[in-house]
C-alpha cells in the first residue's frame, strides 16, 4: 500500500508518477559500502520509497567519519557501532516502511552472488578497486546495472554502468589508478558527496522507474572547489575481447585467488585480515583476553576491540579483524596471531 | 595561445603543442587519464598527435577510489 501523501511531491513529478513510485516500492536495491557515499544513497532512496535496500559494510562508526556520513550520530561513534546497523537503524526512523537488510561484512564474491540477482540495480559506494571490479563482473554476469561513484578532496567521478551497452569498468581497467593516489591523504569536503549522490540517485530513479531514455550515458566529473564540470562520452572504449562484458567474458573478477585475504584500508592505517575460519565467539574471545590485565577491552553486540601496545584490534563476529596502528600486513598478522591465536 | 579545459578558459605557453604536452603542462603526467579532444576521445598514443589550436575544448577525466 502506498501512502500516498507521503511520495505526493515525487508523484508530481510528471516522469516518475504513481506508476514510477509503485515501481520504485517494488524495486531492491543493493548498496555495497556504507561510508559516506552509502549513508547519502541510501537515506535518499528511502525517503524515495524504494521497497527494499540492502546495505553492505565491513566496517564501525568512528568519530573522523561525522564530517560527511551523514546517517550517524556520536552514539553510533562511542558505541562504536558497525556502520550497516547503524544506517539500518537510523533508515528506519526515516522511512520505516522500506525494508533494509544489513550485513556486516565484506562485499566478497558469495554474498553478492546471493544477493544480486535479486536486486534491481547496484550502488557503488565502496572506497576501492579491487571491490568495484568485483562489483563490475557480479553485475554483468547476473545483468544488472550498477553505479559507480567516488570522491576524494573536492573532486568526484561517476559513471552509470549498463550491460551490454556501456563499456565497464573492465573495459576501462587501464584508467584505474594503480597507486595509493585515491587514499584519503588529501582529505574531501561534505559537499562533493552529496553532489556525486544526487548524480547517482538520479540515475537509480531513472533506471527504477522505467526511464532509461533519460539517463546520462556519461562519464561525469566535477571539481567543485575548482568550479569545474566535465562530461565524456566513453562508448569508443567499451573493448570488443572485454573478457568481463564481451562474448569472449570470462569474468577475471570472480576469480577467488584475485580476493585478499588481507588489506590495507586505505588511508586508515589500518589492515584488515579475513581469516579462514568463519563466525567467532566474541564473549569466548572476550574472556581469554581478560585474563591479560594489560589489555583494555570493549564489546557491543556486533563486535570487540581491545589496545594492547601501540594496536588498536577489532574482532567481528563474522571473524574479520581490523588491526589499527599499522600499514605492515605482516606486523599486523603477528599481532593477531599473538592475541587471538 | 588560449584553450577550454573541463570547461574553463586556459592561457597556456607557446611550447604547449599537443595533448601530451598539455598533460605536462598541467602536471598530471602521473596519473592515467580519459581525455576528450574537440569531443574526440583519445589513445594514450595519441596524445602526442593530438595538436592543440586557439579555442580547443579538452575535457580531462581520472578516476578515483574514495566512497
Amino acid at each position: 500500500m502506498l501512502e500516498t501523501n507521503r511520495y505526493h511531491r515525487q508523484i508530481l513529478f510528471a516522469p516518475i508518477g504513481e506508476n514510477g513510485q509503485e515501481k520504485l516500492n517494488q524495486s531492491h536495491v543493493l548498496i555495497v559500502g556504507a561510508g559516506a557515499l552509502g549513508s547519502s544513497s541510501a537515506e535518499a532512496l528511502a525517503r524515495a520509497g524504494v521497497g527494499h535496500l540492502t546495505l553492505i559494510d565491513r566496517d564501525y562508526v568512528e568519530e573522523s567519519n561525522l564530517q560527511r556520513q551523514q546517517l550517524f550520530s556520536e552514539k553510533d561513534m562511542k558505541q562504536k557501532t558497525p556502520k550497516a546497523i547503524a544506517a539500518k537503524q537510523r533508515l528506519s526512523e526515516v522511512n520505516s516502511h522500506v525494508r533494509i537488510d544489513a550485513i556486516v561484512g565484506d562485499a566478497e564474491i558469495d554474498l553478492l552472488r546471493q544477493i544480486a540477482p535479486e536486486a534491481d540495480l547496484i550502488i557503488d559506494a565502496t572506497d576501492n578497486f579491487d571491490t568495484r571490479l568485483l562489483l563490475n563482473d557480479i553485475a554483468q554476469k547476473y545483468q544488472k546495472p550498477w553505479i559507480y561513484g567516488a570522491v576524494v578532496a573536492s573532486y568526484g567521478v561517476t559513471f552509470t554502468v549498463l550491460p551490454d551497452k556501456t563499456p565497464c569498468l573492465q573495459c576501462l581497467q587501464e584508467y584505474i589508478p594503480a597507486n595509493g593516489a585515491t587514499c584519503d591523504s588529501v582529505g574531501i569536503i561534505q559537499p562533493v558527496v552529496q553532489r556525486v549522490v544526487s548524480q547517482q540517485v538520479t540515475e537509480a530513479l531513472k533506471l527504477l522507474t522505467g526511464n532509461e531514455a533519460a539517463l546520462s550515458g556519461r562519464l561525469i566529473s566535477f571539481d567543485l572547489w575548482k568550479n569545474e564540470h566535465t562530461e565524456i562520452e566513453v562508448d569508443a572504449l567499451r573493448k570488443a575481447d572485454c573478457p568481463s562484458c564481451s562474448e569472449k567474458r570470462s569474468y577475471p573478477n570472480l576469480a577467488y585467488d584475485s580476493r585478499l585475504k588481507s588489506a590495507v584500508l586505505c588511508g586508515r592505517n589500518t589492515v584488515q585480515l579475513r581469516p579462514q575460519r568463519k563466525q567467532t565467539d566474541l564473549d569466548e574471545v572476550a574472556k581469554e583476553l581478560q585474563k591479560n590485565k594489560q589489555i583494555k577491552l570493549f564489546q557491543n553486540p556486533y563486535l570487540l576491540s581491545f589496545e594492547v601496545d601501540s594496536f588498536r584490534i577489532v574482532l567481528f563476529q563474522d571473524g574479520r579483524a581490523l588491526v589499527h596502528g599499522t600499514m605492515d600486513q605482516l606486523e599486523a598478522k603477528n599481532v593477531y596471531h599473538r592475541y587471538l591465536g | 595561445m588560449k584553450i577550454m579545459v573541463n570547461g574553463n578558459g586556459l592561457e597556456v605557453r607557446e611550447d604547449v603543442k599537443h595533448i601530451k604536452g598539455l598533460i605536462d603542462f598541467l602536471e598530471l603526467e602521473d596519473k592515467p587519464l580519459i581525455i576528450e579532444h574537440n569531443q574526440q576521445i583519445l589513445q594514450k598514443e595519441e596524445h602526442e598527435k593530438a595538436i592543440l589550436e586557439n579555442g580547443d575544448k579538452v575535457e580531462i577525466v581520472h578516476f578515483v577510489g574514495g566512497g
